[in-house]
């Protein structure tokens, strides 16, 4: 783990790979440091801002130790999903297997929300499965709201309608993401999530 | 209900307050207003609660038409043809013209009950880059106008002084990724006069200079950045990263504006040279 600068309010916490981050980020949301505004998790770091001291702060993240088995103990939540996306074919292919197939992975495997970002509620969903989808090779201007998709060793759920690269498999009527719902966001890093095939509609 | 509308939004005009800091790991930007110790002040002059909506215009050119009879106070880059840092009475049927600003580009226009339109995810803030939030200001828009309020202030005129003109020194201090840079390009970083761009925005400030020589070739994982933060993208030119900023960024991060430096960079105009000093 190395802790490094981030301007005046912020340090980032850097560690060896996506488990460890899983880890460091429940065990730091599970006690946090006083004075702590915004805990975010990406795919190797963990950004800490505050409003008080950056020593006291970088004293009680040195002191944090990753939660063990993290995939296995946040909440979980069912999405169906009708998996008739534009890109399934492709995906199939890049796998070397049929569609069913690529459904009854993504549907087997239990898939964990490991950080957000692209856009509110946008969840970077992996599993211990081993994915490693490239994107498209050029992105789509419009992907709809609802759109679930598979990029490196992550799967997603589009918010909303966006611009996007990832490869389309299915879709969802699942809100993932409303403003006028408390929580908003369905997906929150360390949420647990499992697929459920709902048909090919 | 008390209310004020909009006649002309000028360039670009938004609603602001605090924003939604502590829901950047569901994804979602803190935005608030960008010069935030003007936008503080607005609220203090016309006695409005802390964190209270009001008004960011840029570069000027708003008019608004007051309802009602309403308390304003106007702050920030000091637009000609309005009292500027002192609460100021608008008389129902008066019209506000702000003109272009002398110095800085924002300005923030404080109405005593604060712009009471709904709150999104706890903040009545306009996020350019998420989308949250109420949509810019649009010619005949109608904004209500809140009651909740604090005594006023003896106060009537606030001494602050307006934004500076001309070269601008920011200070910075080496951020995360300093290493993925040569020696010769954090002294170029440090060394050269770099100039405002006109692509800059409530997202970032981005300045135009030479390329800055990076030593690691490779493709950052995307990672939290925190405003302030002077993102490099291929192009090897800086970006400062404002209220709008997206949560995580995956180009690296050489150097952090300092804390008391910040409301600064939100005043900065396009064409305006600018260095970043250590």
């Amino acid at each position: 783990m190395r802790i490094l600068p981030a301007g005046d309010r912020a340090l980032l916490v850097e560690l060896d790979d996506l488990d460890e981050v899983l880890g460091y980020y429940a065990a730091l949301t599970a006690d946090a440091p006083a004075d702590v505004v915004d805990i975010v998790p990406a795919a190797r770091t963990v950004l800490v801002t505050t409003t008080g001291d950056l020593a006291t702060l970088s004293r009680a993240l040195h002191d944090v130790t990753p939660t063990r088995d993290s995939r296995t103990t946040g909440d979980l939540v069912d999405i169906p999903v009708i998996y008739d996306g534009a890109d399934l074919g492709d995906v199939a292919d890049l796998l070397g297997c049929s569609q069913d197939d690529v459904i009854a992975r993504h549907t087997a495997d239990e898939w964990t929300v490991a950080f957000c970002g692209f856009a509110p509620g946008f969840g970077y969903l992996t599993s211990t499965g081993s994915w490693d989808i490239p994107r498209r090779s050029s992105p789509r201007t419009k992907v709809p709201t609802g759109a679930v998709a598979l990029a490196g060793e992550f799967s997603g759920v589009y918010p909303r309608e966006s611009p996007g690269g990832w490869q389309l498999i299915g879709r969802t009527t699942a809100k993932i993401f409303d403003q006028e719902r408390d929580p908003a966001a369905l997906f929150h890093p360390g949420r647990r999530v499992r697929f459920v095939d709902a048909g090919r509609g | 209900m008390s209310s004020l509308t909009i006649l002309e939004p000028g360039p670009l005009a938004t609603i602001q307050d605090r924003g939604r800091a502590g829901q950047a790991a569901l994804g979602v930007p803190a935005s608030g207003a960008c010069d935030r110790s003007p936008y503080e002040l607005a609220n203090r002059l016309v006695g409005n609660r802390p964190g209270a909506a009001a008004l960011e215009v840029t570069f000027g050119g708003l008019v608004l038409h007051a309802d009602v009879d309403l308390v304003v106070a106007i702050t920030g880059a000091p637009c000609t043809g309005v009292p500027l840092n002192a609460p100021a009475t608008l008389r129902a049927g008066q019209l506000l013209r702000l003109g272009p600003p002398v110095t800085g580009l924002r300005t923030y226009v404080a109405v005593r009950g604060g712009i009471d339109v709904p709150p999104v995810l706890g903040s009545r803030s306009t996020d350019l880059l998420s989308g949250l939030g109420p949509a810019p200001l649009t010619p005949g828009l109608t904004l209500p106008v809140g009651r909740a309020v604090e005594p006023m202030p003896g106060v009537d005129l606030a001494p602050v002084a307006h934004p500076a003109g001309g070269q601008v020194a920011l200070r910075v201090t080496p951020g995360p990724r300093r290493d993925w840079f040569t020696d010769a390009g954090w002294e170029s970083l440090l060394s050269q006069t770099y100039q405002v761009s006109s692509n800059s925005n409530r997202v970032g400030v981005r300045l135009d200079g030479r390329p800055l020589e990076r030593a690691t070739a490779g493709e950052l994982a995307s990672e939290g950045m925190a405003r302030g933060a002077i993102q490099i993208p291929p192009s090897g030119t800086p970006v400062i990263f404002l209220a709008d900023h997206p949560v995580t960024g995956g180009y690296p991060v050489i150097a952090y504006v300092a804390d008391a430096d910040l409301d600064a960079c939100a005043q900065l105009r396009p064409g305006q040279p600018v260095r970043l000093v250590s």
